[in-house]
């Protein structure tokens, strides 16, 4: 009996430097359950989506652009990088909605957690470390996918891949603070995946350049993680000619977001976990 | 006429038999019982009856009908309280019983002053546009029995009635039980709670592995199968069975459990001294009277809760 | 104990016990639960296809321009693609109430165990979930045509049919929908439903004309249910009226018959088994 009192003493020291890992472990083992359904999915879809927008919409596209094409590329070259990157923010506003109520209130596994010797803050961060996992995963497959067909012109390409998950993060830990501040279930997540996710992978500068929206609108368009992210990624994807002050301003609005979004998902954790 | 009459009732799933070979009859008004532990084949005799499993063999009619054959006209004479509740958490206290009545066909005006008739028998009058959810374990189970009495019902039949619910909850609810029967309600319920069984039961049935051990009224079962006191004793875990040897011939007969040793005896009091002038010093002992809990030990070999 | 006695034929099919006439009763307890719905969500479900029509209408249509539909007529973008998103929201309607909404209440809200268990059948809570989803879709439905009326995107009077064939669409989806629901356990294989949904989805001359694909993966296309929908919905609100429009109608009425014969199936060894 006491040896397992001491291994439970010793073994409590650990967490504290690495509580968020079994946070993410656990994670991971669940997300297991769904692995056939997540990689046909993360293979099928770039797939589908090369298929509908490269040759489909491409079709129509080109035909109305000449073979400037757009942004000076072929269409399907264009919207590669906004894909990845898209897929990030899909996998971010699936796993920082449901699953974290979820956690916290219908099958409480994050009370569990904190019940044993792991902190709010590790809580959070495995969450955030698990979903970074995820979304690293599936923009490599689709990153692999659309380069196999000469969709992704440079090598620095692979970069849209770190950028799709830092993008995910921007995106997504603001999220994560709003999701763990939710007491109760009234259909919020719908609304925030039909009112805010939906238009911003719409109207982000996605499929088309934000030039094309009406002027007002822009400005929309520039408080969107997803528009910085998918015009990073065009950059290192298709070598797409941006100012550099405007490639920095992308990839620091991008960490902005993600530490703000961190910093206050921490403490509406830690007030959820400990009053 | 009878209200149940099951004869030789069998349900298969696949190749295991649910129930296995059941007869018994229920009388109007009666308020019959099915005692088993968890697995016994009582919620799937409940199912049956209820018209919503069909049978693999054997007769069955309730209310004089075949319920293989007149699901609807059966179920619409029968109240159901499942042994889980299964409340419409979308709706209000009062919309609950409403919408219910409407599955019957029930016009919405009578179902109206029914809902609330029945709202202060569950008396739950002033809870009648609370959300579901805000309901205490004991107001749920309530509101689910008032639902099931909302088509003014022939026959109750109650799933487990008061399983997890604390100790005062269940005697506001047996007490609501015990008006419905004394207003000629037939009550059909299963339970594995010997109290709850000796409470409400008029006659009841024995239930495990799908087969009937035994039926009776309580007093009967107890008077046939078990004495009319036991004698507990504990020694501790690891000298039970070594006493157990040496109290050989005491009482009417032994039960050894891994916790402790009953002795079945007339007089417990009496067993005691006996144990004692053996030379034997339980850790503890306890005179109590018999129950139906005894009467399953007997029937089975097994304890009733495991 | 008495002698079993084997039953000689199984009591199958009959449908007095399936059907108690009594749907609407399942109907007027959805009502009564969607009053009490947050309103905000309700109305949410009826910008996603605006946003749609917006971002590529306006968006990309200033890059395409027109586009030639089947029947080789010279349209514009926007109102191409707008009967397209008319019809898969009435998919996505009918897929989310009888797909997802049906799941959860019979595998954690025990809601028909309840419903049941009174005189109700199966069939009276199939058709009374159906009807519901068609209510909804033919709502929505109505929504979005006064969308595409302001901004002109409807061609012909003939668009005036497009809400009924609206709900025709919805009742083949919510149909199907439901009967594969009810052979599905976990969440796991819900997500399949989705996977087979969006390739339809983006496939289906929705916003763009399957003549850009080689002939056999067109094939592929025009045996999905969606391309009939969009393709009933397109021809009539641009006034293109072809006998071929028989073919989509009945396309959809044999999913309604599918469907339904399989959910009261499956309902009836699912809870009176």
């Amino acid at each position: 009996m006491s040896s397992v009192t001491d291994e439970a003493m010793r073994a409590g020291q650990a967490p504290r430097r690495f509580g968020a890992l079994y946070v993410a472990e656990h994670h991971v083992r669940i997300w297991r359950s769904y692995l056939g359904v997540n990689v046909v999915s993360a293979i099928g879809t770039p797939l589908l989506y090369l298929l509908a927008f490269g040759i489909g919409l491409g079709v129509l596209v080109g035909a109305g652009t000449g073979p400037g094409g757009v942004d000076g590329v072929d269409y399907f070259v264009f919207v590669a990088p906004a894909l990845i990157a898209t897929a990030a923010v899909t996998i971010a506003s699936d796993e920082f909605t449901y699953p974290v109520m979820m956690g916290f209130k219908w099958n409480p596994i994050y009370l569990g957690m904190h019940a044993a010797p792991i902190s709010p803050r590790q809580v959070a961060g495995g969450i955030v470390l698990f979903v970074s996992l995820r979304a690293f995963a599936t923009c490599l497959v689709y990153f692999l996918v659309v380069a196999a067909f000469g969709a992704i012109p440079l090598a620095t390409g692979v970069l849209t891949v770190p950028i799709a998950t830092l993008t995910a993060l921007a995106f997504g830990a603001p999220l994560l603070a709003y999701s763990a501040a939710q007491r109760e279930d009234k259909g919020q997540f719908a609304v925030v995946q039909r009112v805010l996710v939906l238009p911003l992978t719409l109207f982000s500068g996605t499929l088309f350049p934000l030039e094309q929206l009406p002027v007002v609108l822009q400005p929309l368009g520039w408080l969107s993680p997803l528009w910085h992210g998918s015009e990073l990624g065009r950059v290192v994807a298709y070598g797409a000619d941006r100012p550099a002050w405007l490639v920095l301003v992308h990839l620091l609005t991008l960490v902005v977001f993600a530490l703000v979004g961190w910093l206050i998902a921490v403490r509406i954790v830690t007030r959820r976990l400990e009053s | 006429m009878t209200i149940i009459s099951a004869t030789g009732l069998v349900k298969r799933y696949g190749e295991v038999a649910a129930v296995d070979g059941v007869s018994f009859e229920v009388a109007p008004g009666e308020s019959f019982g099915l005692l088993g532990p968890n697995g016994a084949g009582k919620s799937t005799t409940m199912r049956m009856i209820g018209a919503v499993s069909t049978r693999t063999s054997g007769e069955l009619r309730v209310l004089g009908l075949d319920p293989d054959q007149h699901g609807p006209e059966i179920r619409s004479r029968l109240g159901v309280v499942p042994q889980q509740d299964n409340l419409d958490t979308e709706l209000r206290v009062r919309e609950n019983l409403i919408t219910y009545g409407r599955y019957f066909g029930l016009p919405r005006r009578l179902v109206a002053s029914r809902a609330d008739e029945l709202l202060e028998f569950a008396q739950l009058a002033d809870r009648a546009s609370a959300k579901v959810d805000e309901l205490s374990g004991g107001m749920k189970r309530r509101l689910t029995i008032a639902r099931a009495l909302i088509n003014d019902p022939r026959m109750l039949l109650l799933d487990e009635p008061t399983t997890g619910l604390d100790p005062q909850a269940r005697h506001i609810l047996w007490d609501r039980l015990f008006r419905l029967k004394e207003q000629g309600t037939t009550l059909l319920l299963t339970t594995h709670y010997m109290d709850e069984a000796e409470q409400l039961c008029d006659r009841l049935v024995v239930v495990d592995h799908g087969r009937i051990m035994a039926e009776g009224t309580p007093a009967s079962l107890i008077r046939e199968y078990s004495t009319r006191e036991v004698l507990e004793v504990r020694f501790g875990s690891e000298h039970n069975a070594v006493a157990a040897g040496r109290l050989a011939g005491i009482g009417d007969r032994l039960e050894v459990l891994p916790d402790r040793v009953l002795v079945y005896a007339s007089d417990g009091e009496a067993a005691l001294v006996e144990v004692t002038a053996r030379g034997l010093q339980p850790l503890t002992s306890l005179v109590r009277r018999s129950s139906l809990e005894d009467v399953f030990l007997r029937l089975t070999g097994r304890s009733l809760i495991e | 104990m008495t002698a079993t006695t084997e039953r000689s034929a199984p009591r199958r099919g009959a449908v007095t016990a399936l059907y108690a006439g009594n749907a609407r009763a399942v109907v007027g307890r959805g009502l009564v639960a969607t009053r009490s719905s947050n309103w905000v969500v309700v109305i949410s479900g009826f910008v996603e296809p605006i946003f749609y029509l917006l971002s590529l209408g306006i968006g990309l249509g200033a890059y395409i321009g027109t586009v030639t539909d089947a029947g080789g007529h010279e349209i514009p973008y926007a109102a191409y693609i707008a009967p397209a998103l008319l019809a898969v929201s009435a998919m996505n309607g009918a897929i989310y109430d009888s797909t997802w909404n049906v799941f959860f209440k019979m595998n954690f809200g025990k809601l028909y165990q309840g419903m049941l268990a009174t005189s109700l059948g199966p069939l009276d809570v199939a058709l009374g979930e159906i009807l519901l989803a068609l209510f909804r879709g033919a709502v929505y439905g109505v929504g979005f045509q006064i969308v595409m009326q302001l901004l002109g995107l409807n061609l012909s009077w003939t668009a005036l049919l497009a809400v009924p064939a609206v709900v025709l669409i919805a009742f083949g989806f919510a149909a199907i929908g439901m009967g594969i629901t009810s052979y599905f356990r976990t969440f796991q294989q819900m997500e399949w439903i989705f996977i087979v949904m969006l390739p339809m989805f983006l496939l289906s001359a929705t916003f763009f004309p399957i003549t850009v694909y080689p002939e056999p993966v067109q094939w592929a296309v025009m045996a999905l249910p969606l391309w009939h929908g969009v393709e009933l919905v397109r021809g009539l609100t641009t006034g293109v009226i072809e006998p071929v429009m028989l073919v989509h109608v009945l396309y959809y009425l044999a999913m309604v018959v599918a469907g339904l014969f399989f959910t009261t199936r499956r309902l009836r060894a699912l809870f009176l088994d």
